[in-house]
């Protein structure tokens, strides 16, 4: 029996129950040495929890670990670590205030005498590691100082500090650009090659099937099946992943446009935009593109009231508008749905019904009481209509999935009955299945007659739900297009600041 | 096993923790000391834990907001010698609705620097401390006051009088914690209150006014203050100028007991009751228990360490844990 044979890591029959919840139900997984192994499925499958068993920051009620072909027990990462299997979090955990060279080695600084860090040794180990993940910067920087894309590789050079047998990615190109993903890939390449087993786990199809060999697939906690990546196709996958094949293609129906709901002229706030102006009108999904940086969620903060613009009107409904809170805006009938769900859109510890009927909580009451009746209508409602996937309303918002987490705070802001509507990034750190379902929400909402926003920095995403594309870079509006005659290099050329040569 | 036992029922014992604790303090007591468990030791510790109780359900909603209140004690010195003093000079009908003022006033700058100006609320109270002991050291010249005819004015029904034969202190005590309970549980106050402190950005996206929340919190606090004033201004019926030194780290510590995160976003009143009954029978069952009186600090901080830790413990369902 040679050691390639032997499996670098198993997992067998791994069961993980939360109260109320089955989240892993008997999974079988294995990666060979030298093998890059995906694992697939919607959020709340139980990828991250499988994860999180094998790094030992939970135990499994039921199923063993074997490394090596042996069995161990993991009752933490240091623990993890020793054995050999490291895990690259979704999310970067790096001391921002202190040096890539400390972060790598972080808990385990090389010391001299007296317990003093020996500082030499530390920036000379730590420079081999980053030469050999071909980074550009010297261990001895501040990470707060390092791109997205360069803290990205202090993470994946800590996993390099040990001999790893088994590193496991978790959506490592969530923040990086085309460019930074091709080193991404050779690092893995190089790591494969090294007999390292590696797990890599993504969203994206076209991602998996460039890397991978085999790709395991779990749904709603359990073992779905393991396919080998040569052998199989997209579609295969996705059925195995959300038991149905996927409905890609746009909405064709001819789209029938009411009044202009929303018109922004010349709005201004230096240096974050300056000079925007656009309309939205009921019935139409109005998608904004363009790099990250670029101003869309700031217009979005201040239609929504968060921020005083310099200059510039809004109409909402033809009547000049002034926004000048959250309350305002609310009020208005504009309901925002803001970036980041963890931070902006949900009270974490706070349960699924209270976090949907927050905005409108003063209202729904029976005399000076919170009407218990009124607030489980509007989530029963809205849990129906956009399926959310939870034991009750009582279940703690955090605890849920990023798909179901998005989906409560749709409901919110839709519970709002809003006149004009602005999603932002939608489906970041969403599967597959529940971005369709999202896409096609937003396409059934623009045909409801909401006057919808959508900013996005996926393509296929703007072009599949918008029926007008209003392109930036810098803070301005650099062009639009209606959906028929949009093309993806204009639309690129456009959001790169690169002017159209054609007359408008 | 305990550990098996919290992983099994976690967040049961972490909510019943504290009741059992007290249900096991008050045994130990009554088997170690056969005054504790009479009408008269009972109903006397319970009055004299309402001052600190009342102001403790105003802390608790401002840490529920995600702050903190440290200024309670020297305001509680503040309100008390004013009230006291003025009750004399320009009877009590006007003394208590000026000093309620005054101390509303005090609230409100804590309210306004911590709320509108999003100031840190440990810096802004902690200032707040001194400079009210000031103030009251600046209107009080130094002098201790007190009420010259203390039998015939109806100013001593707060503190020492009784209602069907539960003295008054207790009534206004517990009237108090039900009425904050509702306000907490049942309005929409309550609710906006507990999202501020959860996720404030979250909130703000919610259009939750957070700064107004933030403000009234302190309102309500100061608001307690004055209520406590006039408890304690009425049973001593005369205040010394730093009467309520101190009394910041008691009314914390009974939040902390009753399992309020300092974090914010979670809390509740009716705990917030038990963490002090409990801290007022723990010093009243050490002294039965003829300790001398400064035992009950160190028996108060082994208690609120112990109750946070199985409260923590619970959460992460093990004893120890390397991770959140």
């Amino acid at each position: 029996m040679t050691d390639t044979n032997t499996p670098a890591l198993q997992l067998q029959g791994i069961v993980k129950t939360f109260p109320g919840v089955r989240a892993l139900d008997g999974v079988d997984f294995d990666v060979r040495p030298g093998e890059v192994h995906a694992l697939l499925g919607e959020n709340g499958a139980g990828k991250s929890t499988l994860m999180k068993v094998l790094a030992g920051m939970y135990q499994p009620n039921e199923g063993r670990i074997l490394i090596g072909g042996q069995p161990v027990q993991i009752s933490n990462p240091i623990e993890a670590k020793a054995q050999g299997v490291v895990l690259i979090h979704q999310e970067l955990s790096l001391v921002p205030e202190m040096s890539a060279a400390e972060n790598i080695y972080l808990g385990e600084l090389p010391r001299k005498g007296m317990g003093r860090v020996n500082w030499k040794e530390l920036y000379a180990r730590s420079n081999a590691i980053l030469e050999r993940l071909k980074c550009r910067f010297r261990a001895e920087v501040t990470v707060a100082n390092l791109s997205i894309a360069n803290q990205q590789m202090v993470e994946i050079a800590r996993a390099l500090t040990v001999d790893a047998r088994v590193v496991v990615f978790d959506e490592p190109t969530a923040s990086l650009t085309d460019a930074e993903k091709v080193v991404l890939f050779d690092i893995i390449n190089d790591l494969k090659s090294q007999g390292v087993g590696i797990v890599y786990i993504s969203h994206r199809m076209d991602e998996i099937f460039t890397l991978s060999d085999r790709i395991t697939v779990l749904r709603d906690g359990q073992y779905r099946g393991t396919l080998t990546t040569a052998e199989t196709d997209e579609d295969a996958v996705t059925r195995l992943m959300i038991g149905r094949s996927l409905d890609l293609s746009r909405n064709e129906a001819a789209p029938d446009f009411g009044k202009t709901m929303l018109e922004v002229r010349n709005l201004s706030c230096a240096p974050l935009f300056e000079d925007v102006s656009f309309t939205v009108r009921e019935g139409e999904v109005v998608g904004f593109y363009g790099l990250v940086g670029a101003g869309r969620t700031e217009i979005a903060e201040t239609l929504f009231g968060l921020r005083t613009p310099d200059s510039g009107q809004v109409f909402i409904d033809g009547q000049e508008v002034t926004i000048a809170s959250a309350q305002d805006a609310i009020g208005l009938g504009i309901s925002l749905v803001p970036e980041n769900r963890k931070e902006q859109g949900l009270v974490l510890q706070m349960n699924c019904r209270d976090n949907m009927t927050l905005p409108q909580v003063h209202n729904l009451r029976a005399g000076p009481f919170l009407s218990n009746g009124a607030e489980l209508a509007i989530f029963d409602k809205y849990r129906d209509k956009l399926e959310i996937k939870t034991p009750s309303w009582k279940q703690t918002a955090g605890v849920l999935s990023g798909g179901n987490q998005q989906k409560i705070v749709i409901g919110k802001w839709l519970s709002m009955q809003p006149r004009v509507l602005i999603v932002d990034e939608p489906t970041r750190g969403i599967d597959v299945g529940s971005k369709s379902e999202i896409h096609q929400l937003l396409r059934d909402l623009a045909s409801q007659g909401y006057a919808v926003i959508v900013i996005s920095s996926e393509m296929p995403e703007v072009l599949r739900v918008s029926d007008r594309i209003v392109a930036m870079y810098h803070g301005r509006v650099m062009r639009e297009f209606e959906i028929d005659d949009v093309t993806e290099d204009s639309l690129v050329q456009a959001i790169s600041g690169i002017k159209a040569s054609e007359p408008a | 096993m305990l550990i098996d036992r919290l992983k099994a029922g976690g967040p049961a014992i972490a909510k019943q923790g504290i009741l059992v604790a007290f249900i096991l303090f008050m045994i130990v007591f009554s088997v170690m000391s056969d005054r504790f468990m009479t009408t008269g030791n009972v109903m006397s510790v319970f009055r004299q834990a309402t001052i600190i109780g009342v102001i403790a359900l105003g802390v608790t909603i401002v840490v529920i907001g995600g702050n903190l209140d440290l200024s309670v004690g020297s305001m509680l010195s503040f309100a008390t010698v004013l009230v006291v003093d003025l009750h004399d000079k320009i009877g009590p009908e006007l003394a208590i609705p000026v000093m309620v003022l005054a101390t509303l006033c005090l609230g409100a700058i804590n309210g306004f620097l911590i709320g509108i100006l999003r100031l840190n609320s440990l810096i802004v109270t902690l200032g707040m401390l001194s400079v009210i002991q000031g103030l009251v050291l600046i209107y009080s010249g130094g002098q201790n006051v007190d009420i010259a005819n203390q039998t015939d004015t109806w100013f001593r029904f707060f503190g020492r009088g009784a209602i069907f034969g539960v003295a008054t202190p207790i009534i206004i005590f517990l009237g108090l914690a039900l009425v904050f309970h509702v306000i907490m549980t049942r309005m929409p106050f309550g609710r906006r209150v507990i999202a501020v402190g959860g996720n404030p950005t979250a909130s703000v996206f919610s259009g939750v006014p957070r700064s107004r929340v933030v403000f009234m919190t302190y309102l309500i606090s100061a608001l307690c203050v004055a209520v406590a004033a006039m408890i304690l201004g009425s049973r001593v019926m005369g205040s010394q100028n730093n009467v309520g030194q101190g009394y910041e780290l008691q009314v914390l510590a009974a939040v902390i007991l009753g399992g309020t995160s300092l974090l914010g976003g979670s809390g509740s009143i009716l705990r917030t009751v038990l963490g002090v009954l409990m801290l007022a029978f723990i010093q009243n069952g050490l002294i039965l228990m003829g300790q001398p009186y400064y035992t009950q600090w160190l028996v108060t901080w082994a208690v609120i360490i112990i109750a946070v830790w199985l409260d923590v413990a619970a959460k992460r369902g093990r004893l120890f844990s390397p991770i959140a």
